[in-house]
């Protein structure tokens, strides 16, 4: 376990080093800097070249890499080019509302496609599992923003029960504001999720050892639960790392449709006006994120059922 | 093919309706409710995520210039027709040369209880000028004051002197961040303004919440909280019908035409307020003949372009920026299309069966679509325009060097100010690359005139050179539209960057 832990934060490592390059990298392929976007009908060309100078723009991008990484590994993630404030409060404003929004959801879809995988695994094929199939398939094929019109013209602008947008409206005084948001990502993640614990289940089901504990007489309630489940957690978890990044793109969906000033938000932002010191550390925060959520899944995994073929 | 006409069909009808509800659906069948005390206000404006700032000077977005109005002051706004009106200065006026202006200051208070005198006002220009910071919007339009040989004459009137003379200065003061802020003034996160709301909370990105401020010159608001905050078009269309907002500001023609179908939101149209034009670069080909620059603008089918690209909301353009406001040459005839003398010119030019490419980008709202169907209107004098799409972020900067033909929008500002920023020889913005030595000399000596009725005949003229012989194809000018609440009176339809616009000391909550 120990030395598996080891092996695989040392690949986090490394594959962090890569993402942030190519971040730069990606990030300086852009058309135009921060300076250029500011050409716009208020700033004069000779106002935008003093910018330009003042933000150190016209440096190469090597060595504003460089200063860059040297300022990260310090613990500074730099100044915003666009508001000129610290960038490290540019993430912490807008990571919290996104981890509000990523745990309620979670808290919805984890339990629920727990049970419906377990459902449909123990009734393989039977009807229950199709009509399940059927329509946890058709929530995830149709697109986030449609499911979102549609709730908000319906329950929001038609009906009047649910708030439309997080517009003014603060979380903590009103939870109401996450009841639709959540439904889209909902719709998204809940038959990817489902569908492994599901396969999980029918893999574990059909293997020797639970006909061997079945024929000892184990009782059925207490088989699903000790034999079953942690083998089918397995895929779940799994996916369920997998799911943060089909997640990030509906967070990306709801918040521009709800007006949740969040992380994707405050990331397209980022992109758009070329602050590229945000838009790295943003990156990084998420890759960072990434890397321990898929670490944590492959330690779980490993502790569920320790395999040594799950080290990838 | 079916499917783009069946659109445009649709398009078409949804207009129609939509023009005949918003004759019945606007600002005045109002002033007859009596107006009401309290309340807090929602108004939500596009959001500039964290370029959104709090320092008056600093500003382009709508949204910061909505917030800086409820807070700050200036000492000139624009009337309705773009016309200064007074504002902190009570009034103005002139040495007779239009080179030394005194202004008289108001009676007004700041938010901490001092009163506004001279000082306040040099300080302010002088902050603005401050070349260490050129991010202040109005450094180059108030380039020609000379701050050195300004000064107070007393405590309420100040001298402005400027280097050559400008009898346009009152509207150059009433441009985009020009505000008035205290003697000192440091720290831009902690506002002190003579505005008719006082500063509570700001956050970028998010929402500016201010109080009802009850020393205001020009008597307290009626609401008692007023909360600006930033939203997606989606998002505001959303918030205003959900009842989480009570005013979005520039609205979509689709969503006014839904909107106007139910009853919980008004649609507030100043009429032909902005500009939507293709741009032709004067000194390249196949533009540098005039005779095509005629030719193409003899193509537009400009209601088509309007019902299509603007859903009807908004009237035929005539090649020239302003329609109704000071100085706009109204007599001139509207241009009509003619394909067959459009034809004879290109060629005469030797163009037709030729190539042209547009330069577009999803820049702002219809223009790669106004882009496309002129393209279709081209052809069929039998010259290709190749549409072209570049990068939405970097356009304002493209359209200047790439492309011989490309999209412009404008907002509302006076006509002088138009022509400074984009037809003289050394404007920032000059897209058409129009540069003539006599119109920028025959532009300054109008600038110049003090008569009133002399200046408007020579910026007459020059407009009409302008429309037969420049690189702007007006043809179109969109209403802009701003939905409100039924709750929500005393809205007044007006074009944007005017007094009127996204003022909320004089509306009020039923």
């Amino acid at each position: 376990m120990r030395t598996y832990a080891v092996q695989r934060g040392l690949l986090a490592i490394v594959q962090l080093a890569v993402l942030s390059v190519l971040v730069f990298v990606l990030t300086s392929l852009l058309p135009g800097d921060a300076a250029d976007l500011r050409f716009t009908e208020t700033l004069s060309p000779e106002q935008v070249a003093r910018l330009r100078d003042e933000l150190g723009l016209d440096q190469p991008a090597p060595e504003r890499f460089v200063h860059w990484l040297g300022n990260v590994f310090s613990g500074n993630l730099g100044t915003s080019l666009i508001s000129g404030g610290p960038v490290a409060g540019i993430v912490r404003n807008s990571i919290g509302a996104t981890l509000v929004l990523t745990l309620a959801t979670l808290a919805v879809v984890v339990p629920l496609a727990v049970a419906l995988g377990i459902v449909m695994g123990t009734r393989e094929n039977g009807r229950l599992d199709r009509t399940i199939t059927s329509i946890t398939l058709a929530l995830s094929a149709i697109p986030d923003f449609v499911i979102a019109v549609v709730l908000v013209a319906v329950f929001a602008l038609k009906l009047g029960w649910l708030p439309a947008t997080w517009i003014g409206g603060d979380l903590l005084a009103s939870p109401a504001l996450l009841v639709l948001p959540v439904a889209v990502l909902f719709g998204r993640t809940v038959c990817l999720l489902s569908r492994q614990v599901r396969a999980g289940t029918i893999t574990a089901l059909n293997a020797e050892y639970v006909a061997q504990a079945r024929r000892l007489g184990v009782p059925r309630r207490r088989l699903l639960l000790r034999h079953v489940l942690p083998n089918a957690a397995v895929p779940g978890i799994q996916e369920l790392a997998r799911t943060g990044d089909t997640l990030l793109g509906g967070v990306l969906v709801v918040e521009a449709i709800f007006a949740i000033p969040g992380f994707a938000t405050a990331l397209v932002d980022g992109v758009e006006t070329r602050d590229i010191p945000v838009v790295q550390a943003l990156t990084l925060t998420l890759a960072v994120a990434a890397l321990l959520i898929n670490l944590a899944a492959d330690l779980t995994c490993n502790r569920l059922v320790p395999r040594t073929e799950l080290l990838r | 093919m079916s499917e783009a006409l069946s659109r445009r069909g649709f398009l078409g009808l949804g207009s129609a309706v939509g023009l005949a509800a918003a004759v019945g659906c606007g600002a005045d069948g109002e002033a007859a409710a009596q107006p009401k005390s309290g309340g807090r206000l929602r108004a939500v404006y596009a959001g500039g995520g964290a370029k959104e700032v709090l320092d008056p000077h600093v500003q382009s977005l709508f949204v910061d210039i909505a917030r800086h109005k409820a807070l700050y002051e200036k000492l000139v706004e624009l009337g309705p027709d773009l016309k200064p009106v007074p504002r902190l200065a009570s009034k103005w006026e002139h040495d007779g040369t239009a080179t030394t202006w005194r202004f008289s200051l108001r009676d007004a208070t700041f938010h901490d209880g001092a009163k506004l005198v001279a000082e306040d006002v040099l300080f302010s220009l002088a902050r603005i000028a401050d070349p260490a910071v050129p991010e202040r919007v109005a450094q180059s339009s108030l380039a020609t004051l000379d701050l050195k040989r300004s000064k107070a004459i007393g405590p309420a009137t100040v001298e402005l002197v400027l280097t050559a003379p400008n009898a346009e200065f009152p509207a150059l003061l009433a441009g985009i961040g020009t505000q008035i802020v205290r003697n000192g003034f440091k720290d831009p996160t902690k506002p002190i303004g003579t505005g008719a709301f006082k500063y509570t909370s700001f956050e970028a990105g998010r929402s500016l919440v201010a109080a009802r401020f009850d020393d205001y010159w020009d008597g307290p608001a009626r609401i008692e909280e007023l909360q600006i905050l930033s939203a997606d078009a989606e998002a505001r269309a959303n918030a205003v019908q959900g009842g989480q907002a009570e005013y979005a500001n520039d609205m979509t023609a689709t969503f006014a035409r839904t909107a106007e179908a139910g009853r919980t939101v008004k649609i507030v149209a100043a009429k032909a307020s902005t500009m939507q034009a293709f741009v032709m670069k004067v000194d390249q080909a196949p533009f540098d003949n005039p005779d095509v620059r005629l030719a193409f603008k003899l193509l537009a089918d400009r209601q088509r372009l309007v019902d299509v690209v603007l859903a009807g909301r908004g009237e035929v353009g005539n090649d020239l920026f302003g329609k109704g406001y000071q100085y706009y040459p109204a007599e001139l005839p509207a241009r009509e299309r003619d394909v067959d003398k459009a034809k004879a010119l290109l060629t005469k030019a030797g163009l037709v069966g030729k190539q042209v490419e547009i330069f577009t980008a999803d820049a702002s709202a219809g223009f790669v679509e106004a882009a496309t169907l002129f393209a279709e209107q081209v052809a069929e004098a039998g010259v290709r325009l190749k549409v072209t799409t570049g990068s939405p972020q970097t356009y304002a900067k493209d359209l200047l060097t790439k492309g011989a033909i490309g999209n412009h929008r404008s907002g509302a500002m006076p006509i002088p100010q138009y022509v400074t920023d984009r037809l003289l020889t050394h404007s920032p913005f000059n897209v058409t690359h129009w540069r003539r030595p006599a119109f920028d000399a025959a532009f300054a000596a109008a600038r110049a005139t003090t008569d009133e009725a002399q200046r408007s005949a020579k910026y007459g003229a020059l407009q009409k050179t302008l429309r037969d012989e420049g690189g702007i194809l007006a043809w179109g000018l969109p209403d802009y539209l701003v939905a409100v609440s039924a709750k929500v009176q005393g809205v007044q339809a007006a074009p944007p960057n005017t007094l009127d616009q996204g003022r909320f000391d004089k509306v009020w909550l039923t």
